[in-house]
């Protein structure tokens, strides 16, 4: 199990868990981060500064702290060359 | 009345739709919170009169910031008799959990599938028949910008209002709402069963342009440059206009006014015509530009580029205690500080939003942007002129960036930076006219109230008292500038410029306009006297002070309201006149001991 925030750029993962206070657990729910759901890293801006990430439709950038809040599998699928 | 109301995340399209019904001309923007307060309007509805209401997007009923409170607040003190609820199509999967929260208030509901356009183009179908009929509501598949689908939506809306359900029990919806974990299971089984989202997207044309505009080490730079050539093209474009437009002005006095007014006692004819006619006439020629510059603006707006400033931008804004989305109200200030300060209303964490408001009075808006024309027109030459005004752009960067630095210890916060990045998109004809018939109504607004009575004012105190030359020093102008020069002279800053800054204090649209009513000319005429009297450096220290010393009484006031703190109006006030001061001074010593 790892952070989102430490996968690298192009690589697909499964959210496993979500470890946040209330309000950023909704706001992070809202835009699609819910467990079980597939992710991948699309780029992350120069200087450590925010990770792009898309889920399923969605396209969401977000610092590394809050990225550090979820918990992620390998996607066994995805990652199969 | 029946009232309907608005409802969706953000970014959903409901001010579109909004302006579509009721032919209102809210704002529209490619930017999630573009919309932070209530705006209604009467519409015609299956033969009812009824208030619809369009409201900030909202991510869940659980939120907080104060652009979310306005929402709550509405449903728990108004009774509604139809919601029209609007998802995004092409993100219905994470989207439809609003749907189901709202759906739990028990208010009458429609469900409109809006952007059905962008769905069709991903691939992605819905089976709308099979998912109204498990909703128990109508869902009808809409595009509020191209206006598909409307005709059918508003037919199922009437039928909702005409079946009389009872409305809405505000009571009810202020109670809190649990059951989110029924709320996710109920989600995944319709979306298993009547949603088909392709497994792989192909790569679209966002995906393609993202490369480049998010590239590593292209993204700023592009940036800045796409920055460059906008502010050029509005310069070049909007400069013929302007000259055309006042050279028109002056001949409506020359041939007609003048004559007309021949006949009149000359305080009379002075007042009208040096007085109100002079002053409006040169605020009225920059008209063209404005548009012209709120078209690009819209545009830029519009395309979803501004999402893509705050990814590139973040990583710095950080480092100053602010975040990417503080960097796009520092942008949208560029067109009115007013609305980029009432933007910061998503931020949750008031340290954050109170440093953000710090920053934003320092955006050059477009009322800063018509001095600085203006000045730079009469004492620059046409090549030096973009860089001069370009400049001067950077330098309220500099300035923001400064003050944010230097309060990021009083106003520490841990907000977390999350944010959605919307597909680019390309507005349509009638969205641009739309927006730009918008800043000309809000022109013309402005013009009539202070603008006449700013130059009414000016004209008053430097033709008062009577038995001095006009303009003079003996006249109250005179004496006003006389009492400022103790301040002002260090910054190269004469009496008549100064008379000007006094009025631009409540708008700077009056400071061009004092100016042709203190030199008593217009167009040409006018550049031409004031390249007698003042020289470059105290052009440009007059510009910079302008710049900074306090954008607008309306920016005041809106600072006042929405940080609720006098003490913070007033530190945002007493921050920006000695950074004025302390900025015009120390370019206008420089330069002069450089020999300039
Ligand atoms: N392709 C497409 N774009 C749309 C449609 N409806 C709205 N848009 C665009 O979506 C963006 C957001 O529209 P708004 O009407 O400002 O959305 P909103 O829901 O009011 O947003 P907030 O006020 O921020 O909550 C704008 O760029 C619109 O032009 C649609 O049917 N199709
Ligand atoms: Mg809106």
């Amino acid at each position: 199990m790892r952070l989102l925030s430490q996968l690298a750029i192009g690589e697909h993962a499964i959210i496993s868990a979500i470890e946040a206070e209330e309000s950023l657990y909704h706001r992070l729910s809202a835009l699609g981060f819910r467990v079980g759901k597939t992710l991948s890293i699309m780029r992350r801006a120069n200087f450590n500064g925010p990770l792009h990430v898309r889920l399923g439709t969605t396209d969401v950038i977000l610092r590394d702290t809050e990225a550090a809040r979820i918990h992620v599998q390998n996607d066994s699928l995805a990652n199969k060359p | 009345m029946k009232r309907i109301a608005l409802l969706g995340m953000p970014n959903t399209g409901k001010s579109t739709l909004f302006n579509r019904i009721s032919g209102a001309s809210a704002r529209v923007g490619n930017w999630p919170g573009i919309t932070v307060d209530l705006m209604s309007a009467k519409v015609l509805l299956g033969g009812h009169i009824a208030e619809l209401v369009d409201l900030p997007g909202i991510y869940d009923l659980h939120g907080f910031s104060d652009d979310e409170q306005v929402v709550r607040h509405f449903l728990a003190n108004n009774p509604l008799d139809l919601a029209i609820v609007l998802l995004n199509s092409s993100q219905i999967d994470r989207q439809l959990s609003l749907l189901l929260q709202i759906k739990k208030l028990n208010i009458p509901m429609v469900l409109a599938l809006n952007m059905s356009d962008e769905a069709k183009k991903a691939g992605i179908s819905i089976d709308i028949d099979q998912l109204a009929k498990s909703l128990a509501m109508p869902v009808l598949q809409i595009s509020a910008k191209y206006g598909e689908g409307l005709p059918k939506a508003l037919q199922a809306a009437a039928a909702v209002i005409n079946q009389a359900q009872t409305a809405s029990d505000p009571a009810r919806i202020s109670l809190a709402l649990e059951e989110d974990q029924k709320i996710e299971k109920e989600m995944e089984s319709l979306l298993a069963k009547y949603v088909h989202i392709p497994s792989t997207l192909s790569e679209s044309s966002t995906d393609k342009l993202d490369k480049i505009l998010l590239h590593k080490w292209l993204g700023l730079p592009l940036f800045f440059l796409a920055m460059y050539v906008l502010f050029q093209f509005i310069f070049a474009a909007g400069k013929p206009l302007q000259d055309g437009l006042a050279w028109a002005l002056q001949l409506l006095r020359s041939s007609m006014l003048e004559p007309l007014f021949a006949g009149s006692p000359t305080w009379l004819s002075g007042l009208l015509l040096d007085g109100i006619y002079n002053g409006v006439a040169t605020v009225a020629a920059f008209v063209p530009i404005i548009v012209l510059f709120f078209l690009v603006m819209s545009m830029v707006e519009d395309s979803g580029y501004l999402s893509r400033a705050a990814f590139l931008m973040d990583a710095l804004m950080a480092k100053m205690g602010l975040d990417g989305r503080g960097f796009v109200m520092m942008l949208m200030g560029f067109g009115c500080n007013v609305p980029a300060l009432m933007g910061t209303r998503m931020m949750r964490s008031r340290p954050m939003r109170l440093l953000t408001m710090l920053v934003i009075p320092l955006s050059l808006c477009s009322a800063r942007l018509q001095v600085f024309i203006f000045m730079i027109t009469a004492l620059f030459s046409a090549s030096q002129a973009p860089l001069v005004l370009f400049a001067l752009y950077l330098m309220s960067f500099v300035t923001m960036f400064l003050t944010a630095l230097l309060f990021q210890g009083q106003f520490k916060n841990k907000e977390p930076f999350i944010l959605e990045l919307p597909p680019y998109r390309f507005p349509t004809l009638r969205q641009i006219v739309l927006r730009g018939w918008l800043e000309v109504k809000h022109f013309l607004n402005r013009a009539s109230k202070f603008i006449v009575i700013g130059v009414v004012l000016v004209w008053a105190l430097t033709n008062f008292p009577s038995n001095v030359p006009p303009a003079s020093a003996g006249t109250y102008a005179g004496q006003l500038g006389a009492l400022f020069a103790p301040v002002l002279d260090p910054l190269g800053i004469n009496n008549q410029l100064a008379i000007a800054l006094i009025f631009g204090f409540v708008a700077k649209e009056i400071v061009v306009g004092a100016l042709a009513v203190i030199y008593g000319l217009q167009g040409d005429a006018l550049m031409v006297q004031m390249a007698s009297q003042i020289d470059w450096v105290q052009a440009m220290s007059f510009m910079l002070f302008a710049l900074i010393y306090t954008p607008c009484l309306s920016t005041i006031a809106t600072l006042r309201n929405e940080s609720k703190s006098l003490g913070f109006m007033w530190l945002s006030l007493a921050w920006s006149l000695g950074l004025a001061w302390l900025v015009s001074f120390v370019f206008y010593q420089t330069a002069r001991a450089l020999g300039f």
